[in-house]
């Protein structure tokens, strides 16, 4: 019998997924800022200290680096820890963790050790939170070899691919957007995984190819059922795992489709589509193209303060939808 | 580990801490892997000069006291982390040198399969969780490790080897910082060489000691003549018995000297020829012990002689089998990035 499904909000669905992998292993626990009786600065913790105890629900001291340091030594030495950032521009503070220690260990020692470390990052803009509290730097980690980076974009996907990575023996590094945590969605009781490296369709289409990441994936369905009145069939690919990118799922579509177009939030140049547009005109997918490829990032600028220039940043739904337009109809 | 017995410990009463503490025979085994320790990096260093190892290394020659003195009241499942200077430590803390040198000349057959190299010499099974090229990259590491040490009640000891440049990264403030809040099992081991690189302590660091820092983290600050067998031997012993007894971590500085440069780049302008020549004739670790040795009457010229022949063949056999090793096949170029899963 499958297992019930309810309503979970996306904050909800993670702190079930930390709380079903305690359960099941006591060599889980959680690091980071804040995340004890305040419940975390998202309240993605909530009320786990009360049900785990200061034991395994650590509020660390606001030391970003050495806090990713001990995640990592934990790891190393037989734990399982779920390291939270408060936001994910705090990690440029633990860089040298993160890039050249959790990244790396492994394949220095000779495959000597695993490092199962799991760290979180609230990312992303919409908060008013200004430059330094709403980047989307998963591409930086995505450079890394060793390190694997995920985006999951639902409810469901953020509780089963938490314990995808939970399970991972690799340091797995979950980029989470901040607008996301109150989205609720269909998500199953009890334990399930939602594989990482691998992407999803979330609607099949036959004009065009849409890959998007996290909060976009929504932006991008919105902008395919907008179309849909105009007759344009959008396919929306959720990406979902940035490394090892699902490169097949990405080929496939854009056979069918003979269009692409990459949404992301990052800043565009250098970013994700950058890499999804390189990887198909590398492919056999190619020869399908029937017009350039389409990136849609987010500005060339630090995310400003001001909400109708915080909005003016990243792509919105409108965007996505001209651009569409144009692409397929070769009309605005 | 006592050693020693009742009758002979008395007679040992007014000698130093590691005579009183340890047998003959332990005392001995501590001459001995000095000496495999100070003859692995000559050996090293000679290798790569004619060519047949790449890239850089950092030896520690003049600091084997130090890495030995530490590790001498660890368990063999204790743990440590090291840095770029940790060929000592590996070897203090078991390893085979065989395998440290078929590291150096980047065969599979090297404690990493050749991808590590000197910087990252490691030998987990032995506790060693590895050199680092970042400094104090380490530091926190070690404390996670202690973190998994109470977590998990395995009763182990975390060493944090790294040196007087470490001590002005955010990572040792951030790291001392937590194990102290956490009462965490791990000992801060920091060898001041007296210089980072090529800039001193006395141009680096606000503080006169080093050690002077652990006051800022609630944690005993206990400074040694690093070139003292038996001095670092002691501070280590009284840390890793607190560590046990669950009272938190401590700050040992091990004052020492290293005899060469930095690395292989190092033309030794920032010291003069009669520091460093003071030091080597004066206040060489390995001399000092085997004097102490000598004079408390624990081995003679021939037990010497018989270390020192044993160590150059074990360094003979090490690079011969350093050699004879195969290479990594290329294919293998991307192995060990990710965990192999069936």
């Amino acid at each position: 019998m499958d297992a019930m499904v309810r309503e979970l909000s996306y904050a909800q669905a993670i702190q079930e997924a930390m709380a079903i992998a305690m359960d099941m292993d006591e060599r889980v626990f959680l690091m980071g800022e804040d995340i004890g009786v305040y419940g975390g600065a998202f309240q993605v913790t909530g009320d786990l200290v009360e049900r785990y105890g200061t034991e395994r629900v650590i509020d660390t001291p606001i030391s970003e680096l050495g806090g990713a340091g001990v995640a990592v030594g934990a790891a190393v030495t037989g734990m399982r820890p779920i390291f939270e950032f408060q936001f994910s521009d705090f990690a440029t503070l633990a860089m040298e963790q993160i890039v050249n220690q959790a990244a790396k260990m492994r394949f220095m020692l000779g495959g000597e050790v695993s490092v199962p470390v799991v760290m979180r990052f609230p990312a992303g803009s919409g908060t008013g939170a200004a430059a330094q509290h709403s980047q989307s730097l998963e591409a930086w980690l995505g450079h890394v070899p060793g390190l694997k980076v995920i985006q999951p974009a639902t409810p469901h996907d953020a509780k089963g691919m938490l314990l995808a990575a939970v399970a991972d023996p690799d340091p797995v590094m979950i980029f989470e957007h901040k607008l996301l945590y109150k989205m609720k969605g269909p998500v199953p009781e009890g334990y399930y995984t939602v594989p990482i490296g691998k992407a999803d369709i979330r609607r099949e289409g036959r004009d065009l190819t849409i890959v998007a990441t996290s909060i976009m994936v929504h932006k991008a369905l919105e902008a395919a059922a907008a179309l849909e009145a105009e007759g344009i069939d959008i396919e929306v690919v959720d990406l979902r795992t940035i490394r090892p990118m699902d490169k097949q799922t990405v080929i496939d579509s854009v056979k069918k489709t003979s269009r692409l177009m990459c949404v992301y939030e990052a800043v565009k140049t250098l970013g994700i589509g950058a890499e999804v547009s390189a990887m198909i005109a590398e492919s056999e997918a190619f020869d399908y193209l029937d017009a350039p490829i389409v990136r849609l990032g987010g500005a060339e600028t630090p995310i400003p303060y001001n909400p109708e220039l915080e909005k003016a940043t990243v792509p919105q739904v409108p965007d996505i939808i001209a651009a569409a337009r144009e692409l397929v109809k070769g009309v605005r | 580990m006592a050693g020693a017995s009742k009758a002979v410990a008395d007679s040992r009463a007014n000698l130093p801490f590691v005579y009183r503490q340890y047998s003959a025979e332990q005392l001995k085994q501590v001459l001995h892997k000095m000496y495999l320790i100070r003859r692995f990096e000559e050996g090293a260093e000679e290798c790569y000069t004619r060519g047949l190892i790449h890239g850089t290394m950092h030896l520690s020659i003049g600091q084997e006291a130090s890495a030995m003195g530490i590790c001498m009241p660890l368990a063999e499942d204790d743990q440590i982390t090291s840095t770029h200077r940790g060929h000592g430590h590996c070897i203090a803390k078991g390893a085979e040198v065989k395998r440290m040198f078929a590291e150096f000349f980047g065969k599979t057959t090297g404690y990493c399969k050749g991808r590590g190299g000197s910087m990252h010499i490691a030998d987990v099974a032995k506790g060693n969780l590895g050199a680092n090229g970042i400094v104090a990259g380490g530091i926190p590491i070690a404390v996670g490790a202690g973190l998994s040490s109470k977590m998990m009640k395995t009763g182990k000891v975390v060493v944090s080897f790294f040196g007087d440049g470490a001590n002005n990264e955010g990572a040792f403030h951030e790291a001392l910082n937590m194990a102290a809040i956490w009462k965490l099992p791990v000992i801060f081991v920091c060898e001041n060489n007296g210089y980072g690189m090529s800039t001193s302590t006395a141009r680096s660091t606000a503080v006169k000691n080093i050690a002077d820092r652990a006051a800022a983290y609630s944690m005993p600050g206990v400074i040694v003549n690093g070139n003292i067998f038996s001095e670092v031997a002691e501070a280590s012993h009284q840390a890793v018995a607190r560590a046990r007894a669950g009272e938190g971590p401590t700050l040992i500085e091990s004052k020492t000297y290293r005899h060469r440069g930095h690395s292989k780049s190092d033309r030794n302008r920032y010291r003069t020829k009669e520091e460093i020549e003071d030091w080597m004739s004066n206040r060489d670790p390995i001399t000092l012990f085997e004097s102490e040795l000598r004079e408390f009457g624990f081995i003679d010229d021939k037990g010497i002689e018989a270390i020192r022949d044993a160590v150059a063949q074990e360094i003979a056999d090490g690079i011969e089998f350093a050699k004879a090793s195969p290479s990594p096949d290329i294919r293998t170029v991307q192995d060990y990035v990710y965990t192999e899963q069936a």
